[in-house]
């Protein structure tokens, strides 16, 4: 009570509001107050920043889409508004703002403490898209890095001419922006609270830890790459000489870097230039995949892989995995072993090399292998690259340096620069440290930025008890973070932290390179960014603007500043800031003698830790998107499972249940160092017998509205000693069922010829044949051919470079406001992506190919859905577009029947729901929202095609190849995914149909398709095949 | 011995007992105007009411969800909606077919059956017309099928079937409404003239539409009938083929068929005759009208579902035939799928149901007992609704690509829905019973007529139909 | 026997036969004309506004160009209403204590946008592109009327499918010399067919594209 005395009137208002408004409406009820005047004021005094002129700017735009949103639907189906709409113009108009056309600002996409630069498209200041930045080295886009010297081209359409690829995380990091489950305000032991009383309470713990200097002072962050953040932590540092700064990252690079100080004693970076590789061998590295640099690497390894009729060379991959991974499923060889035998196979490579490794002796086949491989690497030394996951420990990291070096891959292929991190500091130890201290009560003030300890911390370090106890001994607990989460429920204080797109930052890329966070959005709630926290801790008010330009200014010096400012911020990347190669020397006796006595594997089965696909280490668990994406090769949505090889599920008596709708699969209890965890299981082929995986970031217990309560938590069974391989785990049969929602429920191609793949050799010999074709030349039609002299848009996908990493699909979603529909829904075959990647499996269970196959619309010349509908909602354009016309469509989905291709989506229900005004920000206005009983599917992204167009129209001339690219094909890592106008010869889509491993899906159905297909190329070992 | 029928007289068998046309039309109109009923009669309109109310809940809750509430997904978009509608169809087809084609065919044994068959077309396409209007998305659009002149400058697409399908079941029940009612008024006329009280004089006589019976009026009623008839004899064939044109027409294997068309209309008749059987059996002995509806009926009608299950049979054989002479991997699976696949069992039974257990109307004492004959007519009414589920679903579950292929269960409100509509065709058959001379009146009297020449009405009635009490001016 | 019917009930019968026709064709011509009426449409009905603007003021008498306040007409899908910035650097000068300014002058000073209402609002599933119509020669008056002469802006067409189509099927019908697009005293020649033709040549339009339903509807 007395403590509200001292609050000003007006906040005690806000409060009575509040406390008011609970359950589901709370956070709306919330904005409502933030939009009423007198909240406006309060944030005005409290922070200056809130009263830029982009202030009304903002709440105008609110405005205007929630209009917009709510009319949306309603709009579908009358042709006339249902009330008087407004046109809210600006007062004063920022002169590079057209209304109706986006721009687009460079900036960067942190995850894990690494950068990957994005070019974020924004509409009247509404960021909607997120696209990759072909400048930044993370991130490359179809002409791979751009260099600083090249200008920006524009397409006349005001887009960038060259867009940089993406992944999944970049493109759905948007929908966490915009997140409603977003924590909106401080929180004082689960009270609302207000930033005043936060202020006071900081300023008074860092007094009290002043006099001490620090001794009861912790900060946690994540892995901290940004400068001006370690600078920050510095300055904090000299000024509280006792302090401790740790740092923990759930799916963190200890291994490597432990791996780095045995084979070179010091800690270096490891940088791999696929692009120089003709031979790769991947040790449980799922380079394509996980990693601050796995867009670039697949962009460097599939440049090594195009298959055309007069580049008949390519790179060769082999994999040796323990786990089946999206980099696993394109190899030319893939050999499934158990952690701990990877490991002897690493040794065994080693002694085969001639370094003095006391050399296991293998089973016959591993040794076949590693002799094949050997030789293999031998015969392209300084072109090949050996690479090893993060899982594996540190000795045989430190032996892979050593084979690089013993290839001459060093300086080659392989490249060492100095640690990227700030300060680069084993996650798991300096965790250890902290709860060690934490522990013996030496822990007054706790400052978590970021991360989610409490949920994520090894199970033995029992953070989360130990974190609550210091909070109810009344330490100083502070939490910031997006959300509201399990370590917030423990901490005396939450603080809501800024959307990387709300708040200015800067970050390093996994080569070094330093990149502006650039904010696209004022922030949607009072919030802060770790910056401006630590600045509030050193005493200071500045805003992170404000903190990062400093910093840079002293960085870059004065001279002329702002227009290296702008420069930087302009190009998204500071230039020259990518770390030097260095030289080092491997002490090779140092790394035999780790690899010596590298620990043995205990009896039973092995288990794997791996980062989820989609919602990683859990950070991504309340993103929809995300947890609607099905994963790569399982097309599990909604839910991890154990990953267990067919093998092992006999022998364990395990079921599973496909083809039905849900795939109802048997829960088991994994028991390990007397922890238990029930987990449904998945039978995996090519799962490794003997080993399974448990994917993590699931099982979250306060994620927000989408994430909470789904899936097991695999950080249970995780220990600080075992990080991402425990051995000696019990699985036994917990006696129950659980549905598991797939997308995909057939994984057999059923003897048809729906894809077709074959070896680099057969395609040198004959090409001609390559494709064995149902039909030759073209079938005879009934209808006469369709004349037309203008653009005819086509897509041509080369299944050799698909790595099936979603991140077309991701795009696609976020491009075409498509809805998610939620577990039950995919359970019953109604999931709304408008485009799959088909996955076949062809071969044994044990080890099969994987096939990967992007299906899209496809766009038929005689396309079977046209003629069924009864009201005409789906007709041919000119340039060849299968047109789907929303508000025609009256849902008989008949269309949806006769489609050879399944490519079609129908809304059963109402899934795009108004419901929740802050999502309709996030939809793009160029793309209708669909509404209930309405078909839909891909357009080509016929919104950016109409863009082109026009403005290639006003400038009286023809559109350029190059200058429309959908959605999907800008994201794809690997540009698999090539579209554009075939009726032009010159055009890459017309040069790819024209090559001889060309074919349509289903041609013999002669439904003319214009999304067609390159046949897959693999580069088998002679030595190797008929293994 | 006098009203004793003589075996060697046409139409013989078709009217039993001892009967004047008195008697007739005083059985008859009794049933209409008298208020006293057997309980059976309230128990079962009672229950079917409760029905229709489910049906009402179900529909309600479909316009405020959405089509999301049936178990249909991607593959399959059609369900339980499109199976029921091609059933109810297929149902009413009987009714055309006796009344237009054996009346054109002099059929004297149509008579009794006919008004009965027309009832039953017109309450079934009433419940097949509800299907296509409440599976689309967005019901209230769905008058975009229609070729009304719009300000959207936009047409109804007519290369779609769906469109044609529009026509054939607006034009068949319009028809079918005409034809019925034009074949009620002079029983109206008659009951109008018999009835006690003053409301139903009234009622019955706007019905009748001024029927007076006068030489003028059967020379017009005659000339209407045939032209009606002779109109509707076309639909009997065009209606069911449009409708198998639904699936036809498409590349789905399974449904891209030559043979549909008249496997349809066969069905279709089959199924009808299944439908009649199954109303007619319990009815007849609910209200005694054993006289009129005779064994000979049920005997015929028998023979009729023997033949077309056998057209039928023939069908099922032929796809199979063409699928795997086709060469064609996909219709291949497909026919092995229908056998073998998640759905076999309703293949299976369907096969049982249509194929099998009706081969048992070849022994005439089957056709003679009256209760084999009105299970074995249940049984073909499933047979022939599993027929429409085997084709809808299995088609579509498994069709090109497996990675979408797909399940479909239907949920309880797809079943809401289709009992509801059941519950209605039982609820309206009844009503028609009770309110509606259930018999032609005019036409047994006149089927008397032609089968006892040496009949003697009582003295003073004349020999043409009864005079009616009606003052000509 | 009593008679159940007076004998009139002959001719009323027939009677009920020859209007119960008659109405139905009646409502459905009273239906579909109502649905194009203005009443429906809207067409010629003013929109209130917060500040009382008149075009035939600005346009004609003052002779102030489209482009003037609705300065992204040539660049974009959006005309753009203008900023209070706009209004007021006239404003500042001219009628500046005019009650009927006062929400112009309020909306500079605090920084609060004015909300006009919209009278031309399209469904949120057609997608209109200012630019490409004005490049390509179709003038401002052809969709928005004698706006020189409207005190209060009204609507001036019914903004129907079929309207649409009108000109997307015969674009010569409609289109101008580029040079008279912001001629608002524009008047179509008495060759405007032919003229028409020539400029769709010259213009490089592809008609039969423009009846696409994507070039509209996404």
């Amino acid at each position: 009570m007395d403590k509200k005395q001292r609050q000003p009137l007006d906040l005690e208002e806000i409060r009575r509001r509040l406390s008011q408004a609970r359950g589901p409406q709370y956070w709306r009820s919330l904005e409502e107050i933030a939009d009423s005047e007198e909240f406006q004021q309060i944030l005005e005094k409290e922070f200056p920043r809130q009263s830029s002129p982009l202030g009304a700017f903002l709440h105008r735009r609110q405005f205007l889409r929630l209009m917009g949103a709510s009319l949306a639907l309603a709009g579908l189906t009358s042709c006339r508004p249902l009330s008087q709409r407004k046109i809210v113009p600006q007062v004063q108009q920022p002169e590079e703002v057209i209304p109706g056309k986006p721009l687009y600002y460079a900036s960067a996409f942190p995850m894990g403490g690494y950068a990957r630069g994005v070019l974020v498209e924004s509409h009247e200041g509404r960021p909607t898209k997120v696209e990759g930045n072909a400048r930044h080295p993370a991130t490359p886009g179809a002409n791979g890095v751009l260099s600083m010297q090249s200008p920006t081209q524009m397409n006349p359409d005001g887009t960038p001419r060259h867009l940089g690829a993406t992944d999944v995380f970049m493109q759905a990091s948007i929908l966490t922006l915009y997140d409603p489950d977003r924590s909106q305000s401080p929180m004082y032991q689960g009270q609302l609270s207000s930033w005043t009383e936060f202020n006071a309470a900081l300023a008074a713990e860092m007094a009290k830890q002043g006099a001490v200097r620090g001794a009861g002072l912790r900060i946690l962050t994540e892995n901290v790459t940004s400068p001006t953040l370690a600078a920050l932590m510095e300055e904090l540092l000299k000024k509280f000489p006792q302090a401790k700064w740790h740092q923990y990252e759930p799916v963190n690079f200890d291994n490597s870097r432990e791996g780095a100080k045995v084979a070179f004693g010091e800690p270096v970076n490891t940088v791999y230039r696929f692009d120089r590789a003709d031979v790769i061998l991947s040790l449980d590295s799922d380079f394509l995949y996980s990693g601050p640099a796995s867009v670039r690497y697949a962009h460097d390894f599939a440049s090594r892989r195009r298959v055309r009729k007069d580049t008949t060379s390519m790179n060769r991959l082999y994999v040796v995995e323990s786990t089946p991974t999206v980099t696993g499923s394109v190899a030319d060889h893939r050999l499934p072993l158990r952690p701990s035998q990877v490991a002897q196979f690493a040794v065994a490579l080693t002694g085969a090399l001639g370094i003095p490794v006391s050399a296991p002796d293998l089973p016959q086949e591993q040794r076949r292998w590693v002799n094949a491989i050997v030789r293999d690497l031998q015969a392209h030394r300084g072109r090949c690259v050996v690479t090893v996951g993060e899982m594996h420990h540190p000795a045989v990291h430190a032996l892979v340096h050593a084979i690089n070096e013993r290839l001459g891959n060093v300086g080659q292929t392989v490249l060492y620069t100095a640690p990227v991190e700030a300060r680069p500091v084993n996650h798991a130890g300096s965790l250890a440290e902290l709860v060690q201290d934490m522990t013996e009560g030496k822990v007054e003030a706790l400052l978590i930025l970021g991360g989610n300890p409490a949920y994520n911390a090894p199970a033995d370090t029992q953070f989360a008890r130990l974190l609550k106890e210091l909070t109810q001994r009344n330490g100083f607990t502070v939490h910031l973070s997006l959300y509201e989460d399990e370590t917030s429920a423990v901490c005396q204080w939450h603080i809501p932290e800024a959307h990387y797109l709300e708040s200015w930052g800067d970050i390093r890329a996994f080569d070094g390179t330093v990149s502006i966070i650039q904010p696209l959005i004022e922030p949607l709630y009072p919030s802060r960014s770790a910056y401006e926290l630590v600045d509030a801790m050193l005493g200071r008010q500045r805003n992170s603007y404000d903190i990062v330009r400093a910093y840079w200014s002293r960085r870059l010096g004065n001279a002329n500043f702002t227009k290296t400012w702008r420069k930087v911020l302009h190009d998204g990347v500071v230039a020259n800031t990518a770390l030097p190669p260095r030289t080092v020397k491997v002490r090779t006796e140092a790394v035999v003698g780790a690899a010596g006595n590298m620990p043995r594997p205990a009896e039973g089965l092995e288990l794997v830790f791996a980062p989820d696909p989609t919602v990683w280490d859990g950070r991504f668990a309340n993103n929809g998107w995300l947890q609607e994406l099905p994963k790569p090769l399982t097309h599990l949505t909604w839910d991890n499972a154990l990953l267990v090889s067919p093998n092992t599920a006999q022998k364990l008596g395990m079921r599973m249940d496909t083809g039905g709708l849900a795939n109802m699969v048997d829960v088991v209890e994994v028991r390990y160092r007397g922890e238990k965890l029930r987990a449904p299981i998945w039978i995996m082929p090519g799962q490794p017998d003997d080993c399974v995986t448990l994917s993590l970031g699931y099982g979250r217990t306060r994620a927000g509205k989408v994430g909470t309560g789904i899936g097991c938590n695999a950080y249970a069974l995780r220990f600080s000693d075992a990080l991402w391989t425990a051995s000696g785990v019990q699985v036994v049969k917990a006696g129950e069922r659980y549905p598991l929602a797939g997308t995909q429920q057939h994984h057999s191609m059923q003897g048809r010829k729906l894809f077709h793949s074959g070896t680099l050799e057969e395609f040198r010999k004959d090409p001609e044949h390559f494709v064995e074709r149902e039909i030759h030349g073209e079938l005879p039609s009934m209808y006469p051919d369709f004349q037309w002299d203008g653009q005819r848009w086509a897509m041509v996908i080369d299944t050799s470079l698909c790595i099936g990493c979603n991140a077309c699909v991701t795009a696609c979603q976020a491009e075409n406001n498509i809805p998610i529909v939620g577990k039950e829904q995919v359970a019953s075959g109604r999931e709304m992506h408008w485009m799959r990647i088909d996955r076949y499996y062809e071969g044994g269970l044990d080890n099969p190919d994987t096939h990967l196959q992007p299906v899209t619309c496809m766009h038929c010349e005689k396309a079977p859905c046209e003629p069924v509908c009864p009201v005409g909602a789906t007709v041919h354009s000119h340039e060849g577009l299968n047109q789907m016309v929303y508000n025609r469509c009256v849902g008989t989905r008949y269309c949806s029947n006769n489609c050879p291709y399944k490519v079609r989506r129908f809304n059963f229900l109402k899934y795009n729901d108004p419901k929740e005004p802050v999502l309709q920000l996030l939809n793009n206005p160029d793309v209708t929202v669909r509404g209930r009983g309405v078909m839909e599917k891909c357009s080509y992204c016929v919104q950016r095609i109409n863009a082109a167009r026009i403005a290639a129209k006003k400038l009286g001339r023809e559109l350029q190849d190059g200058e429309v690219m959908t959605a999907c094909q800008t994201a794809c890592p690997t540009q698999a995914i090539v579209f554009g106008d075939m009726a032009d010869a010159g055009s890459l889509v017309a040069q790819l149909k024209a090559q001889p491993h060309h074919y349509g899906l289903l041609e013999e159905w002669n439904t003319r398709p214009r999304t067609t297909y390159l046949a897959k190329v693999r580069n088998p070992n002679p030595e190797l095949e008929g293994a | 011995m006098q009203g004793q029928i003589a075996k060697t007289e046409p139409g013989a068998g078709l009217i039993e007992g001892k009967h004047t046309y008195e008697s007739v039309t005083q059985k008859i109109g009794a049933v209409v105007l008298s208020y006293r009923h057997p309980r059976a009669w309230y128990a079962v309109t009672a229950i079917a009411a409760g029905f229709v109310f489910m049906l009402i809940v179900a529909v309600s809750w479909l316009l405020l969800r959405g089509v999301g509430i049936w178990g249909i997904n991607q593959p399959i978009g059609w369900g339980f909606a499109i199976i029921n509608f091609v059933w109810w169809i297929g149902i009413g087809h009987a009714g055309t077919l006796i009344s237009a084609i054996l009346l054109l065919l002099r059929q004297q044994w149509r008579t009794s059956i006919n008004r009965f068959a027309e009832a039953m077309t017109i309450f079934a396409v009433m419940c097949a017309g509800m299907f296509p209007l409440l599976h689309v998305g967005r019901p209230w659009v769905a008058y975009w099928l229609l070729p009304i002149p719009n300000w959207l400058g936009a047409w109804p697409q007519f290369r779609s079937p769906l469109i044609w399908d529009v026509f054939a079941v607006t034009t068949y029940f319009t028809v079918s409404l005409l034809f019925w009612f034009t074949g009620l008024i002079p029983d109206f006329a008659t009951l109008r003239d018999r009835a006690k009280s003053r409301l139903s004089q009234i009622i019955f006589g706007v019905l009748a539409m001024g029927w007076r019976n006068s030489a003028k009026h059967w020379h017009r009623y005659e000339a209407a009938y045939l032209l009606l008839a002779g109109l509707s004899t076309p639909l009997v064939v065009s209606v069911h083929s449009i409708v198998s044109l639904d699936f036809a027409v498409s590349m789905i294997p399974g449904w891209h068929t030559t043979i549909f068309p008249p496997y349809f209309v066969a069905g279709a008749i089959y199924s009808g005759f299944a439908m009649v059987l199954t109303l007619v059996i319990p009815i007849r002995a609910l209200y005694k009208m054993q006289d009129f509806l005779t064994m000979k009926h049920l005997d015929w009608m028998a023979k009729i579902m023997l033949a077309t299950g056998l057209i039928v049979l023939y069908g099922y054989i032929m796809e199979i035939f063409t699928a795997l002479y086709s060469a064609n991997q996909y219709e291949q699976y497909l026919v092995a799928n229908r056998f073998f696949g998640p759905y076999g069992v309703y293949f299976w039974a369907l096969l049982i149901c249509n194929g099998l257990i009706p081969q048992a109307l070849w022994s005439p004492k089957v056709r003679q007992n009256v209760f084999l004959l009105f299970m074995l007519s249940l049984i073909v009414n499933v047979g022939m609704w599993l027929e429409r589920f085997v084709i809808v679903v299995t088609s579509l579950h498994r069709d090109f690509l497996p990675s979408s292929w797909g399940m479909y269960y239907p949920t309880v409100w797809d079943w809401a829905l289709f009992l509801g509509t059941i519950g209605f065709f039982t609820f309206m058959m009844f009503l028609f019973v009770r309110f509606v001379p259930m018999i032609s009146i005019f036409e047994m009297r006149d089927l008397l007529h032609q089968t006892d020449r040496h009949h003697r009405a009582p003295a003073g009635a004349p020999v043409t139909p009864v005079a009616s009490t009606e003052v000509t001016p | 026997m009593p008679q159940v019917f007076h004998r009139s009930s002959n001719t009323l019968a027939r009677l009920s036969i020859v209007t119960g026709a008659a109405l139905l064709v009646s409502s459905v011509l009273i239906a579909s004309n109502l649905s194009r009426s203005p009443y429906v449409t809207q067409v010629g009905a003013p929109v209130d506004q917060p500040v009382p603007f008149s075009h035939k003021h600005h346009v004609k008498e003052l002779g102030i160009d489209c482009r003037y306040c609705h300065s992204t007409v040539e660049k974009s899908a959006v005309a753009s209403v203008p900023p209070t910035h706009t209004c007021m650097s006239c404003h500042s000068q001219v009628w500046t204590n005019s009650p009927l300014l006062e929400p112009v002058r309020l909306s500079y000073l605090n920084g609060t946008p004015i909300q006009w209402n919209k009278v031309y609002d399209l469904p949120d599933f057609v997608y209109f592109d200012h630019s490409i119509h004005v490049n390509k020669g179709i003038g401002c008056n052809t969709c928005h009327g004698p706006i020189h002469e409207m005190n209060i802006t009204y609507k001036a067409q019914p903004l129907s499918m079929s309207w649409c189509l009108d000109c997307h099927r015969q674009p010569e019908k409609y289109i101008r010399p580029k040079e008279e697009v912001f001629n608002y005293e524009y008047k179509a020649p008495a060759n405007q067919l032919e003229l028409g033709e020539k400029l769709v040549k010259e213009y490089n339009i592809k008609k039969e594209q423009l009846t696409d339903c994507s070039i509209c509807h996404r």
